[in-house]
Formats: C-alpha cells, structure tokens, sequence
C-alpha cells in the first residue's frame, strides 16, 4: 500500500479524464446498445444451434442499404471535417445530405421486410424470421433517434451554431451515427453467416 | 489539460454562490440535485419496503397458520380473502411474485444505490453534483413512474403478475395460463422497462461522474471504498440490464405479437397452440445474465457501505484497501460468467454445468477476502458500537452464514436435490436480501446527519437492530432445515401433502418471528421521521470521520461546498495513525501539517503538495 501510494503521487499531478462529461456518457450509452444487440444475436445463436431453423433468403434490398448507411457515414464525417474548419456551406450541405441518407436508409429497410414478406417469412413463425425482424426493427428504432439528432444538428447548423469552437454536439453526432453505422454492418454480416 | 478542468470547476463554483430562490417544485419535486434525488428514492424505497415486507408477513401467516380464519384481512385484501377467511391461492402466488419483484428491484437496487449513490458520490468524490442533473431526475421519475404502474397493477381484477419474480415463459408468455399472466403480467413489464431505463440514465451518471468529476488529489486510489462499489455496481447494470431489456422484448413480442421466442408445441385446454419452435431454455439464460449480477447489483453497495462504516468506527484503517477493491472487481468480472448455477436442472448439459460450478466457487474467495478484511479491520480497534456499527457487523455475520449455504448451493449435484427449496429461499434471504437491507439500514443510521442535519436516536436505533438481527436468523434459520427436508418454495400450503405434513411447527415459528421481525421496523421508522424534525442536532462531524462529506456544512445547500472544493491529499482511510493528536486526519489536511505523524515516505510528497497548491493559485487568476 505504501509503496503504491508513492508511485501513485509520483505521476504527474492526478486530474480526472479530460473527455467531456456529456460525450463519456454516449460512449456509456452506447455500450448499453452494445450489450442489447450482444444479447440478441447471442440468443440468435443459442436457439439456432437447436436445429428446426428456416432458411430463407437475405433480402437483396440489404445489400443496397447497406451501401447507404456506408455512405452516410462518409457524409458525416465531412460534415465533421468541414464543422472543424468552419465551412458553414459544407456543413449544411453535409448534414443534409446524411440526414436525407440517414431516412432513406429507413425506408429500404422498410422496403426489406416487403422482400421477406413476399418469400413468405413473417414476423410471427418460425424464429429464424422473428430474429431477422427483431435485428432490423430494433436497429431501426435506434436510428430513428439518430436521425432526430441529425435533424437537431441541422437546425443548428443553418443557426450556424456548429463551428469549430462548438464541436461538442457535432462530436457527439458524429460517434453516434458512425456507431449506428458500423452496428448496422456488423448486423447485416452475423445475418448473412448465420441466417 | 489540468488548468482546463479547474477552470470549468470554478466557472461552477460562480454559479453556485448565488443563493437564488427556488420554487417549491424545482426544490422538492422535480429537483435536480443530487441530495434530494437521493431522499426521493430513500423514501420511495421505504414506501416499497413496507408494501414488500408487508406480503412477506401475509403470505407467512398462510404458511404458517393454515387454518387461521383471515377475514380480519377483508378491508385490506377484497376478495382475496373468501368467504371461509382463507387466502386465494392465485393470490398467494401473487404475493410471492411481488415480495421478489419489489424487494430486489425497487427496494434494494432503487432504493439502496439510488439512495447512496446519489448521496455519496458527489459528496465524496469532491464534487458539485452529479455529472447531468437533469438525467438523474429523469431517473428518478422512470423510477417513480415505474412503481406507479406496479401498484396500479395490484388492484386489478385478475391481480398482479404472478409467474414469480423470474417470470419465465410459457407461464408469463401466455395471457390464458394463470390469472396474474393477463393484465398483471403486461404491467410488470411495462414497469420493467421504465425501471430498467430509469437503471441505466442513473448507472450511466454515476461512472460518468466518478471518472470525470472528482476533485483534486482524488486519485482512484483515494477513493472511498464505497465509492469503488458505487462504481462497480453501475458498471454491472450497465451491462447487465440491457440484457433484461433485450429478454423482456421477446417477451412481450411472443406475448403480444404471437410470435415463438420462448413458446414451443404447447397445448391449452386440449387444443394446440400455433407457437412452434421457440426454447424458453432461452429465456433463462437471457434472464440470468441479469438475474446473477443484478445479486450483486444489491450486495456491493451494501459491502461498500459496511466498509467505511466498520473502519470509522473501529478507529482503524481498512485492512487490505487494495484487496476490497481487487476483489470487488473479481466480484463483478465473475458475476458476469456464472448465471447458469441457476439453471442446473434446467436440462443444461451437465459438463456446461460443471464449469458453471467450477466457475461458482471460485466466487467464494473473493467474498472470503472481503469478509477476512472486516474481521481484521475490527480485530483490536477502538470499537464504537453505533447502531451503523451494528447493522454492518450484522452485515458481515449473515453474509458468513448465508454465503456458506452458497457453497452447497453452488454444487450441481447438490442442487438437484436441494433447487427450489426452502433452502435456496434462506440462501438468497440471508447473503442478498438481509445482508444489503442491513447495509441499507447502516447506511441511513450512519448518514442520517449528513441527510437531515439530525441524529437518529441512537437507543431506538439498538433495539430495532437487535430485534432485526434475532429476527431475520429466527425466520432463516429453520429454513435450512425445511429445505433439505425437501419442502419446495412457492408452495400455497403444505399440509395437503403427506410427504410435507411435518415441520408444521417449525413453520409456523418462522411465521411468528417474521411478524416479530416486521413489527420491529416500525421503531425504525418512527424514529426516521421523528427523527427528521425533531432528532436531534448533529454536529459537523459526528462520527469523526475522515471522507470528504463531513467537510460540508451540516446542511450543504446546492453545490455542497460553500466556497472552492476542497482539494484531498491522503487516502479516507488515516484512523489513530500513530503520532496524530487525534485518531483521524481528514483527507483534506496536507501532509505538510501533519509532521508528527507522517511517515518517511509522506514527508516527500510534501514538496510535490507545494506545487500542487501553486497550481490552484495559477488556474484561479486564469478563472475570474
């Protein structure tokens, strides 16, 4: 204990973490959605080791949202880039662009379900099918909420409210959507190894 | 990075001076300090506590007394009490369902770290207030909101959920198995989930003020050990609980939606139902993992509390301050791999289950090292027998007795015989239930003058810890005995059978201690509330004490501190270090002033003190 001690005040003066209150908490937040999805596709596994599981085909329309929310998360980061050296133009630009992506994606996800819908996997039946709608729709209604940030974000943006000495929201946004984005890719591989 | 943290602590500090006026509302309903929040769900929890041990006695009397006539019940309970003065036993098994539900979730996770950990996190880290007030609010109002459809679920026609505590599917899935699966059973979880998410706004606050907001000098090697539990006690539900939410989900989409998560092949009245292919195996193992770190949801904060309250009181440092917190996080890391003990005779694979158990045990030394490090905290101290003191070698006694049941428990092959007994029931009661009430109960006695500005009367305080200590072994005890005997929980009566007609006696005195052990809270709190107008004054520092809270004024107003934040230079743990004029130094004293007491290595940390004092200095100019 003693020895410990003296290290421990041997180190530069102890100050607590330097990242923002308010952004350590998404990143809590965000580890709360983690363990959701964790949970679920855990489960996926479990249950589809126990046999009686319906094949069915991954909706092409995946493939193409996929590829949206890929380049949503590209637009963002401009957005991010361009916030950071006070291009308002761009800004707006940018998160418009993200924000319209950000819906489309919404709507083939949407699209998606019509595709399963016509193959004749339904959200009541065999798991196989609930799970895929589970994935999708529980990941959708996580989107809703970063599209609502997005919209946040917009209206600040044409307030010109985003700039490079007020990068906090424009930070958080932008964790926020690349996380979504990279949760929705890692879902749409699990899907297509373990559908 | 330093000069950038000060300057925003002080930019608060400018804000805090100000001693504006609060409307009634903002101050005592929808209030964003930390301090009140903590009262709202002290007080909500002791609300809960009554409705949960109040079930307890009902469902008692009917173990106990078979034949008693009940209708004296009839204002209370309706027509759950019929005619003949018997208690229904759909109603019975609801009441199970609610002791569990109310017990673990709302009283002692909301109302043991919603109470503490709001209380004490900013008051011992150094700091103004949690990191966002408004989420702890929202918090609390989840919370709030949550137990207001619990107790609207009580009244309904077809009563509460009644499944038990763990709901598991297919008897929670389907609305026509049993009564409490209609109605009853969607409220609970639509107040799951305001729980769950009032959980996670609370969890994310606490880590996040921890990490980011202590003040200076406040190394993680200062810390309080009750902080050190607070925090490892968010970061469980953190990751425990959006698991249950993941579980609850497909609960509600098999319940409502129709859809086949948990529900495979079952026929109702004859006739089969459509669900095919769902593993409600699957259920249980969403469920555990809360189920088992949601144990030590309720007990760490408890272990952290007896802690600072068994070194305070016995004048003496922590014994194994770095072992408390080693083993905490053992604690934690292993509750996250052992949720399958609760399902050995679920059908598991055996050798899954062997390293479950294998897994299992090894818990025991951890919880060992931590039981070691009271006993050595209280061998030879100055032991000062306040009714905190008390409750938290209560604390530490049936967390012995109940944590050793724990070993045989843990045993697959011993749980075949011994799973859903009583002897599980007086397992759990013991090591979860009394054990963190008791550090509940020793928090309030201890923190009482901190909270309100007055003492709790210290006699009314060792009667009711003597009467709930005899009474919670008199009601535990014997259901050892009844378990291995074999006598199943949740049972409505026992008398029906041959093979249970025994033990009648024994039953019945479990019955009679637990009306005993529940009349004896009252004491309690009358002197609470007495207590809170009329207790006596309390002085600064009562129990002289080292950590930070006591450096407030008695009633600290909004921001804690009058002035700056006081900046800590030693451990919370300098109780009668040789030398010192007097046996406890606060964390805020310097070693600079404490020459005659400092050891070698504390007088070379002098100079670097120096320099952190000049840096204040520097960063205050920069402020204002």
């Amino acid at each position: 204990m003693m020895t410990e001690e003296y290290k421990l005040v041997d180190a530069p003066v102890q100050q607590p973490l330097s990242m923002h209150p308010k952004k350590f908490a998404l990143w809590l937040f965000i580890v709360t959605v983690v363990m959701i999805f964790a949970a679920f596709t855990s489960a996926h596994i479990v249950r589809q080791a126990d046999g009686d599981w319906l094949q069915y085909d991954i909706p092409q329309m995946l493939w193409v949202t996929s590829g949206i929310i890929l380049a949503s998360s590209i637009t963002m980061q401009w957005a991010y880039m361009a916030a950071k050296k006070d291009k308002f133009e761009q800004v707006k630009l940018a998160l418009s662009i993200t924000t319209v992506l950000g819906i489309v994606f919404l709507f083939g996800q949407f699209q998606a379900w019509g595709q399963l819908v016509d193959q004749g996997v339904f959200f009541v039946g065999n798991p196989a099918g609930s799970f895929m709608y589970v994935f999708t729709g529980i990941h959708g209604a996580h989107l809703v909420s970063g599209v609502i940030y997005l919209l946040y974000m917009l209206v600040s943006a044409f307030k010109y409210k985003v700039h490079s000495k007020n990068m906090l929201n424009m930070e958080m946004s932008t964790t926020y959507w690349h996380f979504l984005g990279g949760l929705w890719i890692y879902l749409f591989i699990f899907l297509l190894l373990n559908h | 990075m330093a000069t950038a943290t000060a300057v925003d602590v002080h930019a608060h500090d400018d804000h805090h001076d100000h001693d504006h006026e609060q409307s009634f509302v903002s101050k005592y309903i929808f209030s964003t300090d930390h301090k009140t929040i903590a009262k709202q769900f002290l007080i909500t929890g002791i609300f809960w506590a009554i409705i949960g041990a109040a079930m307890s006695v009902i469902f008692r009397l009917q173990l106990g007394f078979p034949d008693a006539d009940l209708s004296w019940l009839q204002p209370v309970l309706g027509k759950w009490i019929d005619a003949q003065g018997k208690l229904d036993p759909s109603f019975y098994l609801a009441l199970v369902t609610m002791h569990g539900t109310i017990m673990v979730f709302f009283v002692l996770t909301a109302g043991l770290s919603g109470t503490f950990s709001n209380f004490l996190i900013p008051l011992q880290i150094g700091a103004r207030d949690m990191a966002s007030g408004f989420m702890n609010m929202l918090s609390f109002w989840f919370f709030f909101v949550s137990g207001a459809i619990m107790f609207v679920s009580l009244f309904l026609e077809t009563g509460p959920a009644s499944g038990g505590w763990v709901v598991y599917p297919p008897l929670s899935a389907l609305p026509q198995a049993m009564d409490g699966s209609g109605a009853g059973m969607t409220l609970w979880l639509v107040a799951m989930v305001f729980f769950i998410a009032s959980q996670l706004l609370g969890g994310i606050n606490y880590i996040t003020t921890i990490i980011n907001m202590r003040t200076k000098g406040m190394s993680f090697s200062r810390l309080p050990l009750t902080i050190w539990a607070f925090f490892l006690t968010a970061v469980i539900g953190l990751l425990s609980f959006p698991v249950l939410f993941a579980a609850a989900l497909l609960l509600v989409f098999d319940r409502s939606f129709g859809t086949s998560f948990y529900l495979s092949e079952i026929y109702i009245g004859g006739e089969a139902l459509p669900n095919v292919g769902g593993s409600p195996i699957l259920y249980q193992h969403l469920f555990w993992f809360l189920g088992h770190p949601e144990v030590y949801i309720v007990l760490l904060p408890a272990l952290g509390i007896t802690s600072e309250i068994i070194a305070t009181n016995s004048r003496k440092p922590i014994f194994g301050y770095k072992a408390m917190i080693i083993s905490m996080m053992g604690i934690t890391f292993l509750s996250f791999i052992v949720w399958a003990h609760h399902m050995f005779v679920s059908g598991l694979n055996p050798f899954l289950g062997s390293i479950f158990m294998f897994l299992t045990l090894i818990i025991a030394i951890p919880s060992a090292v931590k039981v070691f490090n009271y006993l050595t905290t209280l061998w030879r101290g100055n032991i000062v027998f306040t009714p905190a003191m008390l409750f938290s070698i209560g604390l530490v006694s049936v967390f012995i007795s109940g944590g050793i049941t724990g070993i045989f428990l843990g045993n697959s092959a011993i749980d075949i015989q011994l799973h859903d007994t009583y002897f599980v029931v007086a397992h759990f009661h013991l090591v979860m239930g009394a054990a963190s009430a008791f550090g509940l109960l020793a928090g309030v006695y201890h923190w009482f003058p901190k909270m309100f500005g007055r003492m709790l009367d210290s006699r009314l305080g060792y009667i009711h810890f003597w009467l709930t200590f005899i009474g919670i072994y008199s009601v535990f005890f014997p259901m050892h005995y009844i378990g291995i005997a074999g006598f199943p929980r949740r049972y409505y009566s026992f008398t029906n059978f041959d093979a249970f007609s025994g033990f009648t006696d024994l039953n019945m005195f479990i019955s009679a201690a637990a009306i005993f052990t529940f009349l004896g809270q009252f004491i309690f709190l009358f002197n609470f509330f007495y207590s809170i107008y009329r207790g006596r004054k309390a002085t600064e520092n009562p129990w002289r004490s080292t950590t930070l809270e006591w450096t407030t004024p008695i009633n600290p107003g909004h921001g804690n501190w009058p002035g700056e934040i006081p900046t800590v230079y030693r451990w919370p743990y300098d109780y009668s270090k040789p030398g010192a004029a007097e046996d406890f130094i606060l964390q805020t004293v310097p070693f600079s002033e404490t020459m005659e007491s400092n050891l070698p290595h504390e007088n070379d940390l002098i100079a670097l003190e120096k320099e952190e004092a000049d840096e204040i200095v520097v960063d205050e100019s920069k402020a204002h």
